[in-house]
């Protein structure tokens, strides 16, 4: 395989990270807010966190981007196709994160909460300094991994439209007739971004050791 | 007569349909030490709990200083909540040091204790952790700021917790069971501390199942049995014959009668 070829399956990689990143960051942020809703004591808030779980964990990613890419301009809304994709990813990590984050969430011991209470801090207070540090590092791992399955999920954003790293092996396969040796490539490519990810997940998991072995 | 730091009024309490308080009349008065016993599964964590708002009471009143905490007697005798910010003033006169010690995890012990300098009160970070430093001086932890709970002793965290509760100069310090959850090495160092702040004069409250404590540093001794005050008084009046049967059956059951016999 041409340098040249390899070199555009890097740059279509670039791409595919770009928007994972992008995805799942608004993820986390949507995420959090979600679980928060689905933990608090008010029912309207916390039904509609749940639903908001259930349909983006139970509607395929596919179907949720078709549904996206084609319900937005039937609404007057016209955006890029990024931004649908985007847009997709985002809402169903965020599904995926809110339920790792609840996870997080429940298991903060009540008694830090109380401890908390007596010195005074408010509830959001509580939220920001005690109980997201807390569900954050219990929640860590299955965030690095929903990370690469954002990541690898990222693939089916071009059925609406965007040349992403398998779209652009997939192009560049049919126009060179080299199929095998263009998607070894894009699944090293994959391969080694994940292992990435997965490094910088347990760089920053050390520093959440608060003096623990 | 001065106003009694704490003063619980007809205080019942029900979890669902179980009443686990049946009216509880108490007065804490100040600048003593009051001991809470009684056998396990009595009431005292609730009482306690009730008296730092961390338990809504179902009926009876909560008075600190005076003022009322959580409700306040209302017109037709129906107690009225207060909202949250009064709430949270009048607790903010009250410390808590837990059974569990509920340090947070993620702060070293500088930072339990300088936590709610900075976050509540807005002291700048330098001027909070010269403060909490003086705290951790105080219960002899100076050179362990820099730790974890989890790079700490038992013993140790429960200091650090009582550090943290003092940093915000509270008038009244609650105490539940404070070296319940500690190796019996390590309870003195505990105890002690509680000594030296009981010396300094400040009002504590403490449920306790060291009863050589409690004979030895309380001035009042409150005898829980099954949701029911049977009887307050000093050390002697408690321990001194005649005792009251209960007391007599609860002192032979759970605890060392020896260190009760030392009053
Ligand atoms: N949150 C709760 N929900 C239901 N029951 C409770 C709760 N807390 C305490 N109880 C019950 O109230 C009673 C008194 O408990 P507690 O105050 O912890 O007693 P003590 O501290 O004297 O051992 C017990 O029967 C206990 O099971
Ligand atoms: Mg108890």
């Amino acid at each position: 395989m041409s340098w040249k070829l390899f070199e555009l399956l890097v740059q279509a990689s670039f791409y595919t990270v770009q928007i994972s990143f992008i995805s799942i960051t608004i993820g986390l942020v949507i995420g959090t807010a979600v679980s928060a809703a689905s933990l608090s004591p008010n029912r309207a808030l916390s039904i509609s966190g749940r639903t908001f779980v259930s349909f983006f964990r139970g509607v395929p990613l596919l179907v949720q981007l078709l549904l996206i890419y084609n319900l937005l301009p039937a609404l007057g809304i016209n955006v890029p196709s990024v931004v649908a994709a985007i847009t997709g990813l985002s809402l169903c990590t965020a599904a995926y994160q809110a339920e790792n984050l609840r996870g997080g969430f429940q298991s903060v011991p009540r008694g830090l909460l109380e401890a908390a209470d007596m010195v005074g801090l408010s509830s959001f207070q509580q939220f920001r300094r005690i109980k997201a540090p807390i569900a954050l590092r219990l929640a860590l791992p299955s965030l690095v991994n929903e990370a690469i399955m954002i990541l690898k999920a990222s693939s089916l954003v071009s059925v609406v439209g965007i040349v992403e790293l398998t779209r652009m092996a997939q192009d560049l396969a049919a126009s060179t007739y080299r199929p095998i040796e263009l998607f070894s490539a894009a699944g090293l490519l994959y391969l080694i971004i994940n292992w990435l990810i997965a490094w910088g997940g347990s760089v920053f998991e050390r520093s959440f050791r608060w003096g623990r072995p | 007569m001065t106003t009694p730091a704490i003063s619980v009024r007809g205080l019942i309490k029900r979890f669902g349909d179980v009443e686990v308080l049946h009216g509880i009349d108490l007065d804490i008065p100040q600048g003593q030490v009051s001991c809470l016993i009684g056998p396990s599964g009595s009431g005292k964590s609730t009482l306690l709990r009730c008296m730092a708002f961390l338990e809504e009471a179902t009926d009876g009143l909560i008075f600190i200083n005076g003022e009322p905490l959580g409700y306040a007697p209302g017109p037709q005798g129906k107690p009225v909540r207060l909202p949250a910010a009064r709430i949270r003033a009048v607790r903010s006169q009250i410390g808590m040091v837990f059974q569990q010690f509920n340090l947070w995890p993620h702060m070293t012990a500088l930072g339990n204790v300088s936590e709610a300098l900075k976050t509540v009160h807005g002291v700048r970070k330098s001027e909070a952790e010269e403060r909490a430093m003086v705290q951790l001086k105080k219960v002899g932890l100076a050179e362990r700021a820099g730790h974890y709970p989890s790079q700490l002793s038992g013993g140790q965290q429960q200091r650090v917790a009582i550090a943290r509760a003092l940093a915000l100069e509270p008038k009244i310090m609650l105490f539940d069971e404070p070296t319940s959850s500690l190796d019996p090495e390590l309870t003195g160092e505990v105890l002690n501390v509680m000594r030296a702040l009981a010396a300094d004069g400040m009002t504590m409250v403490v449920v306790s199942h060291e009863i050589g404590f409690a004979a030895a540093v309380c001035q009042q001794i409150a005898f829980l049995d099954n949701g029911k005050l049977l009887m307050t008084g000093t050390p002697q009046e408690i321990f001194g014959k005649p005792r009251h049967p209960r007391l007599d059956q609860f002192l032979d059951t759970y605890l060392d009668r020896g260190a009760a016999m030392l009053v």
